[in-house]
């Protein structure tokens, strides 16, 4: 059978009141941008030990998320799977609107947001942030392209071009974002390439599971026919990257526990770190692998349309925790300046680094994502993206 | 040849001579220093650093960090959100319980991964080795005290309240963090506030490139180290004594 896109109707009190809800929440990110711009940092909990705060965690979770939104359309663009060629326009265009989010809150937290547009011009080649600036307007580049291609019959032509540039270009994006804490040469939580793997690996798990919930959202809301076919695939990728992403945490872990001079860092993380420790277990490791994984895999919830939603959510806690830990987590534990010595110092030498983020990091945060979930709502409507149904006879579920 | 002309050739020899004695000492001690006119640019002839005596920094003395704090307007709180830019480390060894105190700034190194790392060059590091904030370009990302192995670098928090110097701007979401006492340097006073205000001499600035400097004769005789020397980044500032 045919499928054809169409926009969204949108006419609801539903679509009014979650584009409404989600203005003000960009609205209340803008209200706290505006004022850690006016006072300074120092209304944030962020300070000179912990220097990458709340924010970060949430911008660079959009930023992997929005990576591996696209995953769906590569699937069908660069794998050929037909079955997943009505999916890709929304994966496009999530992708976009995730990395818009992410920039905006990493913009926005800069001390001086003002100059920003400085990277533009002041590059420093062996930065990873100047790499990125160039791999971010490459993205939007790529991920609109294939949007185009996929939206515009006349573009057509274009199509293999802009799938399989946006699936290099993505994949070299993630590298990037993994890198910027792989290239930190002195930190025991950083400082190794396994970083790039492990986030393309999480993008994967990430992008799968928001696509998974603004789908069902879409679908569910606008009461379009989702069969089980579509949920049954999504579910089956969910499941393979959420024991990837379990192995690359795995690997990473062990490779710091072999390593005496890591053991402290891995104490703090897994045994004696309190809050993270306890985000690390419970947050990314039963939340977001151990609870999903059962939901997704046992043979009584595997089917179930609230399972799959309410492994999605969890994965996304997860993610966030994930990022809690490896940002935040990363920087609380101190710097060792000298092996073998108990330091102190008034500027905190040798001390688990404390950090309360404030409700202006959250609201920012949240703006963020905001942001993302605003830009998908509004361009579902005036753009012909979601299928108009994804009913089982429809979205063709034998199609290799 | 009269008398008065005789007289006038004198006077003349002798003051010649006495200015000439008066610019030799220094003519000379500009080449030992190799200073510079404030109109030369910073060339890589110098690679200016300090050597820090840990055997004489006195545990519980804070005089190197007041008088960064005065040379260059900081509060002196120290606040998690607080800049400094020295502080005092005190360590004990963990297996036989000896201590030592030692200053700890931006070691100025030769490979800063903070300059590495900086998206917009604000980061850099002056031909005489000197790692400064280009304040113009800063754009407050804070990347760079990720980076930095040290934790020498702060990030202004909040309204500096009109607390600037002439001679060190400052400001409100960017970065910053020791200086070297550049603007003394470039003034070819070639010290620094920390390095004067030390009651013990426990720090002592000069060119590492220059052979007959005492910072490098002293390099050259006694052992010293790097902190973090595992990394590989040539530091401008050695200690020795630990």
């Amino acid at each position: 059978m045919h499928i054809v896109n169409r926009e969204l109707d949108g006419n609801s009190a539903g679509y009014w009141a979650l584009l409404g809800g989600l203005g003000l929440l960009v609205l209340i990110g803008l209200f706290a941008a505006y004022n850690m711009e006016h006072h300074g940092h120092v209304i944030t909990g962020m300070n000179n030990q912990i220097v990458w705060g709340l924010p970060h965690v949430f911008a660079v979770f959009l930023i992997v998320a929005a990576s591996g939104a696209l995953n769906v359309a590569s699937v069908a663009g660069v794998f050929g799977k037909k079955a997943y060629k009505p999916l890709a326009p929304l994966s496009a265009l999530l992708a976009i609107a995730l990395l818009a989010g992410g920039l905006a809150v990493l913009m926005l937290d800069l001390g001086r947001a003002d100059r920003a547009i400085i990277t533009a011009w002041e590059i420093n080649p062996t930065s990873v942030f100047s790499w990125n600036v160039v791999l971010y307007s490459g993205f939007f580049g790529f991920a609109a392209m294939y949007l185009w291609t996929m939206l515009d019959k006349t573009a057509k032509p274009l199509y293999p071009v802009a799938a399989y540039g946006a699936f290099i270009w993505r994949l070299i994006l993630t590298t990037g974002t993994g890198l910027i804490f792989g290239f930190l040469v002195a930190r025991q939580a950083y400082a190794t390439g396994l970083l790039a793997l492990m986030f393309i690996i999480y993008s994967l798990l990430y992008g799968t599971a928001v696509y998974l919930l603004v789908l069902m959202t879409a679908y569910l809301g606008s009461k379009r026919p989702l069969g089980a076919a579509v949920q049954r695939r999504l579910k089956n990728m969910l499941v393979i990257f959420i024991a990837a992403s379990f192995y690359a945490t795995l690997v990473y872990h062990l490779t710091n526990v072999y390593f005496a001079k890591q053991w402290d860092f891995e104490r703090f993380i897994l045994l004696d770190g309190g809050l993270y420790t306890n985000l690390f277990w419970i947050g990314q490791v039963v939340i977001g692998y151990a609870i999903p994984f059962i939901l997704l895999a046992a043979p009584n919830t595997r089917d179930n349309r609230a399972a799959l939603i309410a492994a999605s959510i969890m994965i996304v806690v997860g993610a966030l925790a994930q990022m809690y830990v490896t940002i935040i987590g990363g920087q609380a534990f101190p710097l060792e300046l000298f092996p073998g010595f108990t330091e102190s110092s008034s500027f905190f030498d040798g001390q688990i680094h404390a950090y309360t983020p404030s409700h202006w990091e959250w609201m920012l945060g949240i703006g963020g994502l905001a942001i993302a979930l605003v830009a998908v709502t509004f361009a579902v409507k005036i753009l012909r993206i979601l299928p108009e149904s994804l009913a089982d006879e429809v979205a063709d579920p034998h199609a290799k | 040849m009269n008398q008065f002309e005789q007289y006038r050739r004198k006077f003349i020899g002798g003051a010649l001579a006495a200015t000439g004695a008066a610019f030799v000492p220094g003519v000379m001690l500009m080449e030992v220093a190799h200073s510079r006119s404030p109109e030369e640019a910073a060339s890589n002839k110098n690679r200016w650093g300090l050597l820090i005596d840990t055997t004489k920094c006195g545990n519980g003395c804070n005089e190197c960090v007041t008088a960064c704090n005065t040379e260059h307007g900081l509060s002196g709180k120290t606040g998690l959100q607080d800049s400094q830019w020295i502080r005092k480390v005190e360590l004990t060894n963990n297996k036989t319980n000896a201590t030592h105190s030692l200053p700890m700034m931006c070691q100025h190194c030769e490979e800063p991964p903070c300059v590495d790392v900086c998206p917009t060059g604000a980061s850099f590091k002056r031909e005489d080795g000197i790692v400064l904030v280009d304040r113009h370009i800063c754009i407050g990302c804070r990347y760079c005290m990720m980076a930095c192995p040290y934790k020498a670098r702060s990030l202004v928090h909040e309204d500096l309240n009109d607390t600037q110097l002439a001679h060190m701007p400052r400001g409100k979401g960017c970065v910053e963090s020791c200086t070297l006492c550049v603007h003394k340097v470039d003034a070819g006073e070639n010290t620094t506030a920390c390095a004067q205000a030390c009651p013990e001499q426990a720090i002592l600035f000069g060119d590492l490139n220059d052979p007959a400097s005492e910072i490098a004769q002293r390099l050259a005789t006694y052992a010293s180290k790097e902190v973090r020397a595992d990394l590989g980044l040539n530091t401008g500032v050695r200690y020795s004594g630990i």
